[in-house]
């Protein structure tokens, strides 16, 4: 973090050197002028499916063929129908996802902590194989194991119907074990530039390994739990496949599967804005969610330098 | 001596002894609440592997030697639970023939083959019928006894009470847990496949359906154990086992309907690698998925690094705000913003035509189509691009750029032999496994155009990737076959970790990740 914070305010202003003597306008426009002009095109990339969404979501009609880039009139019918048509259960989905996701994140992460500290601080027989096999082990297309995850949990129902098919304990399971690889490898990056200093001065002050990892090192790795925190609880919010297969019932369904169903191909055309009203609901949370951390998401995906 | 053994232990104070202890107590309450059902089922195995795990626990955590392990048995144990255990399951299931026709073991498949040759008998019970799917493909009658309106669900395993079904007046089931009900135009459609089905109800008994109804009746055929077949004695056919195949087979070499779970050694593979029909789409798929992979980190990190190059200049005005909204495509939510640029990109009505004025058929043409799913697979990636790219570049040694301005590298040769060499040092891993999470990218193709455009005839979309592909045969509508998509899994997972491996070789990324 130190390191991102430091601003070098000489190096950028000195490489543009004044080699002939050029009017005001030019000089900024080679100076930061195209880079305005650089952001401004990619925000306009950025922010027209956006654009597009809150128009669907505030455009009276509903459909597709009446929703514009920009609203031509507006209404709330859609969020009303998202709030009270009986076949529409919006907060249940979206209770339904925070269940799911919120402990399965926390808990995942607090879980990979631990290994990446162990991976960070100790050196132990098979480390390395370990590492390797866990970056491996990410790249088996996971979902493809559907009809593994499937008899498992099928078997588990048949002991622990809490936790077998159609229950959200089950797919919670799931998660839990699904973003384990990538949180530890993250994790482990950043641990890694945390000094090892640290952890002999506190030694040396009698602190137990249990000590430093709760009392130091978390609290010093707190830009990388919180991005690793995110992804997790992204990752889990997007899931749609494994959702799909493990909670059938209308009611169950979390966010991802419900609202599909309202774009599916057999659905009445006007539900195009419902889903929108939807989809606006849901980003308020997740952005809000990535606005907050947002201080934290630049050091944290490049201090543990794997994957994201 | 007493704070000597607790500080070995590594719970140095009173309180993380009492949390030690805590913890380990919750495990032993957990541990004896989980093994009640386990011994009232007398699932013994299931017993012993609780013990084991229960055993682990503990002992990690009261002995004192292995410090390294206190942190890493949690992991490891959630991590085989659900991540190596289905992996083997599914390199496992890439060895039989798993899948419609091939779910049960033989004892169901014997009984099955008898009731399909059930014959109604005066007095037997009739049901009112309907068809449900279960969301792994399988069939199921939803039966509704005629005499006392008890309701009943009967597969190829047998026949068991439904609860919790909704029916309408007749009494026919509408809707059920766990099963997607047809309707009558399904129910037209797939007539054939209900037709084969029956429900063993007893040795030589069973259940079959007749257009909208279902009748128990008893059977024609009989199963002996000494010549292993199965004879029907209304027709004079006899179909003898094949132990290889799975099946129960005819002189002739008909197979009967319903077949068993055997293990076919490398079939499965033989089949993606031989047979025309799957290897011509093979490879043709493969080269579009690495084209699509490519695509998608280049163009993400071409915009990303651009837009990053461009907005670190410390003291522009404007850049907290820039940067505030050229994250959000990233905090939207994925699965959903798909679906909407597949709505955008829809010829008619869609806001991509309608800006431009184009008339573009964006599904039904392949290039159409792939243009499509790499423009919103771009919008979605370059945020994550930037933000790295921006860490990245604020985090270059300053003296490396010194000493090139000193030597007069300036703009673009300073970018290409100073900036961007170094950038790629420490964002390489970061790339490679970008590439390797769009390799595998399910819903962004399936989302977004599901595969099309199909050709008249063709299982394979202009658009598909592997892993939609292998998707579609595991949990198509036509048929599952969850033996081949295992086989096709396995493939995937080794084209992707020999890419990954020889990308990370070459450019020696590891000796720094592992330092």
């Amino acid at each position: 973090m130190t390191r991102i914070a430091q601003p070098r305010p000489d190096v950028p202003l000195r490489s543009a050197p004044p080699r002939r003597r050029r009017s005001g306008f030019a000089r900024w426009a080679g100076d930061t002028g195209w880079r305005h002009l650089v952001a401004v095109v990619v925000l306009v990339f950025a922010l027209i499916p956006i654009l597009y969404v809150v128009s669907a979501a505030f455009n009276p009609n509903g459909t597709l063929s009446t929703t514009s880039l920009l609203p031509s009139s507006f209404g709330l019918d859609s969020f009303e129908r998202l709030f009270s048509e009986p076949n529409v259960p919006f907060w249940r989905w979206f209770g339904n996802s925070l269940v799911i996701a919120v402990p399965a994140a926390f808990i995942s992460i607090l879980i990979s902590s631990l290994a990446a500290y162990a991976f960070s601080r100790f050196r132990f027989a098979g480390r390395r194989p370990m590492l390797l096999f866990l970056l491996l082990i990410q790249m088996f297309p996971a979902f493809l194991a559907v009809i593994a995850l499937y008899l498992i949990f099928g078997s588990i129902g048949d002991f622990y119907p809490m936790a077998g098919l159609n229950s959200k304990l089950g797919l919670m399971l799931v998660y839990m074990g699904g973003a384990l690889g990538v949180s530890t490898w993250l994790m482990k990056g950043f641990f890694d530039t945390i000094p090892k200093e640290l952890d002999e001065a506190a030694t040396i002050d009698g602190a137990s390994h249990a000590q430093i990892f709760f009392g130091m090192i978390l609290p010093l790795a707190a830009p990388i739990i919180a991005i690793s925190g995110i992804l997790a609880f992204v990752g889990t919010m997007n899931d749609f496949i494994l959702a799909s297969l493990f909670l059938t019932d209308r009611e169950e369904m979390t966010l991802a599967v419900g609202l599909k169903t309202l774009v599916a191909d057999n659905s009445p055309a006007s539900y195009f804005g419902v889903f929108a009203a939807g989809t606006l609901i849901t980003s308020v949370l997740t952005v809000t969610v990535f606005m907050s951390l947002q201080r934290y998401i630049v050091s944290g995906l490049t201090g543990g330098a794997v994957k994201g | 001596m007493l704070d000597q053994r607790s500080r070995a232990a590594g719970s140095h104070t009173t309180a993380g002894l009492i949390v030690k202890i805590t913890v380990l107590a919750v495990v032993a309450a957990l541990a004896a609440w989980a093994a009640l059902p386990l011994v009232e089922a007398r699932a013994w195995w299931g017993l012993a592997l609780e013990a084991a795990v229960v055993a682990i626990v503990f002992y990690t955590y009261l002995q004192r030697r292995t410090i390294p392990l206190k942190y890493l048995v949690p992991g490891t144990l959630l991590l085989i639970a659900f991540q190596i255990l289905p992996v083997v399951m599914t390199i496992g299931t890439s060895f039989t023939n798993y899948g419609d026709g091939h779910r049960v073991d033989k004892e169901q498949a014997i009984e099955a083959i008898v009731a399909a040759g059930v014959q109604p008998t005066p007095g037997g019970t009739t049901y009112l019928l309907a068809v449900g799917e279960s969301s792994d493909g399988e069939l199921a009658l939803l039966l509704t006894d005629t005499a006392d309106g008890s309701v009943w669900v009967g597969t190829e395993e047998g026949l068991d009470e439904l609860d919790d079904a909704s029916t309408d007046e007749a009494g026919r089931v509408t809707a059920a847990d766990g099963y997607e009900v047809w309707d009558l135009a399904e129910l037209n459609e797939r007539q054939a496949e209900v037709a084969e089905l029956a429900v063993p109800t007893g040795p030589e008994s069973g259940i079959r359906v007749q257009g909208l109804s279902a009748f128990e009746g008893a059977s024609t055929r009989s199963y002996d154990d000494a010549c292993d077949c199965i004879t029907d004695e209304s027709t004079g056919t006899v179909w003898y086992a094949d132990d290889e195949a799975g099946a129960f087979t005819t002189e002739d070499g008909e197979a009967a309907l319903v077949g068993w779970r055997v293990g076919i050694g490398f079939e499965n593979y033989l089949q993606v690698l031989t047979d025309p029909e799957i290897r011509g789409p093979f490879f043709g798929v493969f080269a579009w998925n690495l084209a699509f992979a490519a695509g998608s980190v280049l163009f993400t990190f071409a915009i990303g690094l651009g837009t990053a190059m461009a907005l670190n200049r410390p003291g522009m005005r404007g850049t907290k705000l820039y940067r505030a909204i050229m994250i959000l495509p990233y905090a939207m939510p994925s699965f959903a913003m798909l679906l909407v640029w597949a709505q955008m990109f829809n010829r008619d009505y869609g806001l991509i035509n309608e800006m431009l004025g184009l008339g573009v058929d964006w599904y039904g043409e392949t290039w159409a189509a792939r243009a499509m799913v790499l423009i919103a697979n771009t919008w979605l990636g370059f945020p994550y691009m930037f933000l790295i790219s921006l860490g990245a570049l604020q985090a270059l040694p300053a003296d490396s750029l010194e000493a090139a301005r000193i030597d007069g590298a300036t703009g673009v040769t300073a970018f290409r032999t100073i900036t961007l060499p170094l950038l790629l040092v420490a964002l390489t891993p970061l790339l490679i496994s970008s590439f390797a999470f769009n390799f595998n990218n399910f819903n962004a193709i399936e989302l977004l155009s599901g595969g099309n455009p199909f050709n008249a005839g063709e299982t394979v979309g202009g658009t598909d990737l592997l892993i939609t592909y292998a998707f579609r045969q595991a949990f198509g509508s036509s048929s599952s076959d969850y033996g081949f998509a295992s086989a096709v899994s396995v493939f995937i997972f080794l084209i992707v970790a020999t890419i990954s491996a020889v990308m990370f070789r070459a450019t020696r990324a590891q000796e720094d990740v592992y330092s």
